[in-house]
Order: structure tokens, then sequence, then C-alpha cells
């Protein structure tokens, strides 16, 4: 019986969903993706810098309000601070063309549902990473956060 | 209200950025979608797990809904895009209209999803009788995943 129960649950468990995304403390997954620019962009390559991981969509509001801002954060802490947009659209052409709405000062590349399913799933948008210099998640946010909130962190994380 | 704070930018500055979103980004119109219609994340968890659950069509977007979603829920979306109506007009054809229905999207904070008024008044206007709309103040990580509520991930 026990054994037919576990060959039910590997049987079951592809269907299983990610849904815990990765906590503080945690390695941030290391990926290489290719960026709008046709550039690869590789997580670990930033190693020593604090990394934020920006997950929007063109669809998404409040990503889109917080562009300015995460332009003007990259500005402000640059050489300390490196900002990765993980674009969730269902498809590249309305997240290429949102990329041209802005003057955009980071690399931004495409995700998918694997992509989402490496950092635990991102079930909501916006869900930002902050990464330490040690590529170790220092704080996760999904949905709207207080205001000031995120400046604070960054500030404390880049020292 | 936005998240940040502590850089400042000019009104201007923010006043034309914000201009420039395309219609896939304006903030949605769910706040219009009458209360009594809003169904509890709770309560329709508890149908599931009685072995009562409607059909239930998720009408937001296809990257989330291949990440996870509720169990049995059908992929009816976007909700913003005229395909994505096609689309749940397709899914909706072969449902009885007397028959509850529920649909829900959580791609981000109710007050800004696109998609779900946009599917809510599309399924209204075809005559469905009794249709619920899942209530995600927040998003379906939050107010679904996160609660331990069910989920599955498209095979």
């Amino acid at each position: 019986m026990r054994v037919f129960a576990f060959l039910l649950l590997l049987i079951a468990a592809p269907a299983l969903a990610a849904t815990t995304p990765i906590k503080a403390g945690q390695s941030a997954p290391d990926f290489t993706r290719p960026g709008f620019d046709g550039k690869p962009v590789k997580l670990s390559a930033y190693r020593g810098k604090v990394v934020l991981l920006d997950f929007w969509a063109s669809w998404c509001p409040p990503c889109i309000e917080e562009a300015p801002h995460l332009i003007a954060l990259q500005k402000a802490h640059a050489g300390k601070l490196q900002i990765i947009g993980v674009s969730m659209d269902d498809s590249e052409p309305p997240a290429r063309a949102m990329a041209k709405q802005f003057p955009f000062n980071y690399p931004l590349l495409m995700g998918d549902a694997k992509f989402g399913g490496l950092y635990g799933g991102v079930l909501g948008l916006p869900q930002i990473f902050l990464i330490g210099r040690d590529g170790k998640v220092i704080k996760m946010w999904r949905g709207e956060m207080k205001a000031g909130e995120l400046d604070k962190a960054i500030k404390e994380a880049v020292g | 209200m936005t998240r940040f704070g502590l850089i400042s930018f000019s009104g201007c500055a923010i006043m034309l950025a914000l201009a420039l979103l395309p219609a896939a980004a304006q903030p949605g119109t769910a706040p219009a979608i009458p209360q009594t219609v809003l169904m509890k994340p709770a309560d329709l968890a508890n149908d599931i797990k009685a072995g009562k659950a409607p059909v239930i069509l998720q009408v937001g977007f296809s990257v989330l809904y291949q990440q996870a979603h509720i169990p049995g829920a059908i992929y009816a979306g976007p909700g913003n895009k005229e395909e994505g109506i096609d689309n749940l007009k397709k899914q909706a054809a072969s449902l009885a209209k007397d028959k509850p229905l529920v649909i829900y999207c959580g791609c981000c904070p109710w007050e800004k999803c696109p998609n779900i008024a946009a599917a809510w008044k599309e399924l209204t206007a075809e005559g469905f009788k009794n249709l619920k709309v899942l209530y995600l103040p927040q998003n379906f990580g939050e107010d679904w995943a996160d609660k331990g509520y069910p989920v599955v991930k498209a095979s």
C-alpha cells in the first residue's frame, strides 16, 4: 500500500506547483538569459554587487508606475547596485514595446513560467527580490509595499 | 499609492511617464464589480474541499496560469485582450448558464487588475445567472497559494 502511495505521489508530483518564493537567506538561483539588447544576462556575473531582480509585465500598472523610480535607483547607486528587469508577459512584443517607453538603464529580459518556478513561483506582480553581494536573497516583496520601504532596504544593502 | 518615496521626481516627469502607458497597463475597473457577486477565497476553498467545486475559469495571464492555478480551473484569458475575450466566449459556450461559475485573475492588486472586470462584464452580458468573482485583493500568491489553498501547475 505504501509503495502504491509513493508511486502515486511520484506520478502526481509534476502537477504540483512551486508556490513558495525563495526566502531570505537562500541563494538566489543563477540564470543566464538573453537581454533585450541581445547580450546575455547572467546573475552570478554580478556577484559582489547588490542585485534587485524585478519581475514586471507590460499589463501591470504598479510595475510600470515603478519604472521611473527603479531607473533613478539604478542611477543613484551605480556601481553598487544592479537592477535586472524580468518581464512576465505572455509574449515578447508588448514587453519590448513597453521597454521603449522608458529610458531603462538596466538590463531587461523575458521570463516565463519556468523562470518563475526557478524563484518559487511568481504568482502576482510586482514581485521583487533583493539579493546581497554574496548572492543570497535579503528580502522578497510581492504586491504593493509601503512607500520608501525598498529604498531603505537598498540603502542598507549597499552600505 | 506607489511603493516608493525617498528619491524624488518632478511631477511633470511622473505625469509624462504615466501618460505614456499603453492600454495594456492601464488600471482595471475591478471595483465596478458589485460586492454581491464577490466570493471569498476561503469559501471557494471550502467548496473544493467538500467536493462541491463549481466550474472555475482563470481569466488572467497564461504565464501565471502555467505556474499555478486552482485545481480544475480552465484557462480563459486574458480578459484585457480581444483574443482573451474570444477565448473566454469559447470556454463559456459549453457551460450551462444557470450552474455555478467562478472566475478569477489575481495577476496584480484588485483595483488595478486589467482582466477581471472585462471578463465579468462579458459573462454577465451572456446571461450567466450564477456567476461569482473570486476576490483576491493583492494577488493569487498572497491571497490563495500562501493561504495553503490547493494549486496545480499546467501539465
